[in-house]
């Protein structure tokens, strides 16, 4: 009897002491690594979907060149990246649209700043459809018709008979926005309107759907037809290529920003600089965005 | 000294039965250390008493039953606290006079005539000129997908479950339960993946559909979610269904099938309604499958061919970007509120069917 007591208390110490050492071993490795991860440089990302794949190929190159910094490249919609700028969980917004008057009094609000914005790069915001569709050019006010939902049949644009299959983005979606003040003149769109988590859901839904039509950023086009958009009836059609959109003669180009708290400095602000200079806009083609200049 | 003789079931010497006390019926010798149980035990409702032991054994005792006393609390306390939360964050819709000149319960409830539209409607477009935050095309976008799940995953659930236990030999059995209950443990958004690159490519094919996104393509993928849950709680109802009766039945002259329809499944009924219960709960919950393969489009209209937008896809989609405290903020903390409450409620009553089964059958459980 005594015996069995003795070894269960052997057991229980030799349990309690395991748990001690271990306890010990990780708040010390804890207490080694912090000043590691306080030392390197450490931006946030927030924002645009349309740009995502540019900020994320921005920071890999970044990162190659500069090892002591890390970037972290997040999604979400330019709403997303507004929001987070406003509550302070992310260093840049990258943003498709720029901020509305009512999110400069937030942030005003919240840092007695009302931001910088950066224009980083020129988009020609596209509309996409299904490669077989046999349309290749349509006027603005034809898309303002199909996109509030008052022209539901391809017919009726000299297509085939079938109904169309409109496809938007979620409202936190700064092309979202930018679509719906430009083309749609701040009208609703359409409740039959579906709505795709980002870009390339868009064109992924368009290349499956043969009677689709969506829009996004050029750069993500593959697999689908981009239409050629004419100011109105009478006018030329322009494709979505480089030299319209640098001229502004696109109708849907649009400027894209990174939007700060504050004029940046350190790790961000050499972040930035890189991203204006040649290096950092010559990314911005091979991605297929149009530089700014 | 007393000892238990048999005597006709009791609920306290089954519930003593389940604790599964060490001592066989009609012994007499008491367990070390521990005071001998009698059936008669009413005030114990069947437990075994708390063995009164001196000194440092028994502060040890004391402190571990603490620590487990406040995990069970920590579970309890934080559903109550995020029902909390999610409440104090919706309540502002219902006083707040910033936000009630924007939406207003009424706004979200009735058809509203908003400028540009012909007749009145009801329209969900937070982001606008306008705000328009009608929640029945959420609510009814909901309701389809869930009930199209359950229609599919119950009849798949159930039947599998009946063959499993009824029918299906220790070979098959070992292979075709694991198998499902693998199902269980596929990842939402894989589901939502597959539905969205492969299942509705090939439904618009074979069924002619309009739109390639729809309920039914989300609905069915839904439902794969949703027929682990239902046949592993339908299976442990079949399951427990004691053997006496089936063999009543059979003594009596039934074939197979009608001992089946007549004598299992009203006999299990509780606990396959409690698992319908919980698929309920977790089609309603589901936010990944509808987000995805829905096409969320927030139309109001009875077809299943039509895209949905259901109220977890929305609060998902729309959360990230609004302002705190706003009225988009505040009427989607609300959804979040109605959901919670809907499927704490359908949790609630599945638990309560389950326990209510388990006492009902005597548990082989």
């Amino acid at each position: 009897m005594q015996k069995r007591q003795v070894q269960g208390r052997g057991n229980q110490t030799r349990s309690r002491s395991i748990l001690k050492t271990a306890t010990q071993g990780l708040a010390m490795a804890t207490a080694l690594l912090a000043p590691l991860a306080a030392v390197a440089g450490d931006i946030t990302v927030k924002g645009s979907d349309t740009m995502v794949i540019l900020g994320q190929r921005w920071a890999e190159e970044y990162m190659r060149a500069h090892p002591s910094t890390t970037i972290q490249v997040t999604g979400g919609g330019s709403g997303t990246g507004i929001s987070a700028l406003i509550n302070g969980t992310t260093d840049v917004c990258q943003a498709s649209r720029p901020m509305s008057a009512a999110e400069k009094e937030k942030l005003r609000d919240r840092y007695a700043t009302v931001g910088v914005e950066i224009p980083v790069a020129r988009d020609g915001l596209s509309v996409y459809v299904n490669a077989s569709n046999p349309l290749t050019e349509i006027t603005m006010d034809q898309l303002k018709l199909i996109f509030t939902g008052k022209v539901t049949n391809w017919k009726e644009l000299g297509g085939p008979d079938a109904k169309i299959v409109v496809y938007s983005r979620e409202n936190s979606s700064g092309t979202y926005v930018f679509f719906k003040e430009h083309v749609l003149k701040n009208a609703d769109y359409t409740v039959r309107a579906q709505s795709m988590p980002g870009t390339a859901a868009v064109v992924n839904a368009v290349a499956k759907e043969k009677f689709g039509i969506g829009y996004g950023g050029a750069a993500y086009a593959k697999g689908i037809k981009l239409l050629k958009v004419k100011q109105d009836a009478g006018g030329p059609a322009i494709p979505p290529d480089e030299a319209h959109v640098k001229d502004g003669s696109y109708p849907l180009s649009r400027p894209l920003f990174f939007y700060l708290r504050n004029k940046p400095t350190g790790d961000v602000g050499a972040f930035v600089d890189w991203v204006l200079s040649p290096v950092g806009q010559a990314i911005v083609t091979k991605v297929g965005y149009y530089p700014l200049k | 000294m007393t000892t238990i003789s048999p005597r006709p079931p009791t609920r306290q010497a089954d519930q003593a039965r389940l604790v599964g006390l060490a001592a066989p019926l009609g012994s007499s010798l008491p367990l070390a250390g521990q005071r001998r149980v009698e059936a008669s035990d009413r005030k114990n409702h069947g437990r075994m008493d708390r063995p009164r032991l001196a000194g440092r054994r028994s502060s040890l005792n004391a402190l571990v039953e603490l620590a487990i006393r406040v995990l069970a609390f920590t579970s309890i306390a934080a559903i109550v606290l995020i029902f909390v939360f999610i409440g104090k964050e919706a309540w502002p819709l219902l006083h707040d006079s910033v936000i009630g000149r924007e939406v207003t319960l009424t706004k979200m409830w009735f058809a509203q005539l908003w400028p540009g539209y012909e007749g009145p409607e009801h329209v969900w477009q937070p982001v606008s000129e306008v705000p328009k935050y009608a929640a029945w095309p959420l609510v009814i976008g909901t309701l389809k997908v869930t009930l199209i799940a359950m229609l599919v995953a119950v009849p798949l659930g159930v039947g599998s479950a009946l063959f499993v236990s009824q029918y299906a030999g220790r070979r098959l059995r070992e292979i075709i339960k694991p198998t499902v209950e693998l199902l269980a443990g596929v990842p939402s958004v894989v589901l939502g993946f597959f539905a969205l690159m492969v299942m509705a490519s090939w439904m618009q094919q074979v069924l002619g559909l309009d739109s390639r996104l729809n309920a039914l393509v989300a609905g069915v993928a839904l439902s794969f979610a949703i027929i682990p849950v239902v046949f592993t709680v339908s299976e442990e109802a079949f399951g427990a269904v004691p053997r006496s009766y089936v063999e009543a039945s059979t003594a009596l002259g039934a074939a197979r099938w009608q001992t089946i329809v007549r004598v299992v499944i009203p006999a299990a009924g509780p606990g396959v309604a409690a698992g319908i219960a919980l698929g309920l709960g977790r089609a309603v919950g589901e936010t990944m499958i509808v987000l995805m393969a829905s096409g969320n489009a927030a139309i109001l209209s009875a077809s299943p061919a039509d895209s949905v937008r259901t109220v977890s896809a929305t609060i998902a989609a729309e959360l990230a970007e609004v302002v705190f405290g706003g009225a988009h903020y505040t009427v989607l903390f609300f959804l979040g509120v109605l959901l919670f409450g809907f499927t704490l409620a359908t949790n609630l009553l599945g638990e309560f069917a389950i326990g209510r089964m388990r006492r009902r059958l005597g548990g082989t459980a």
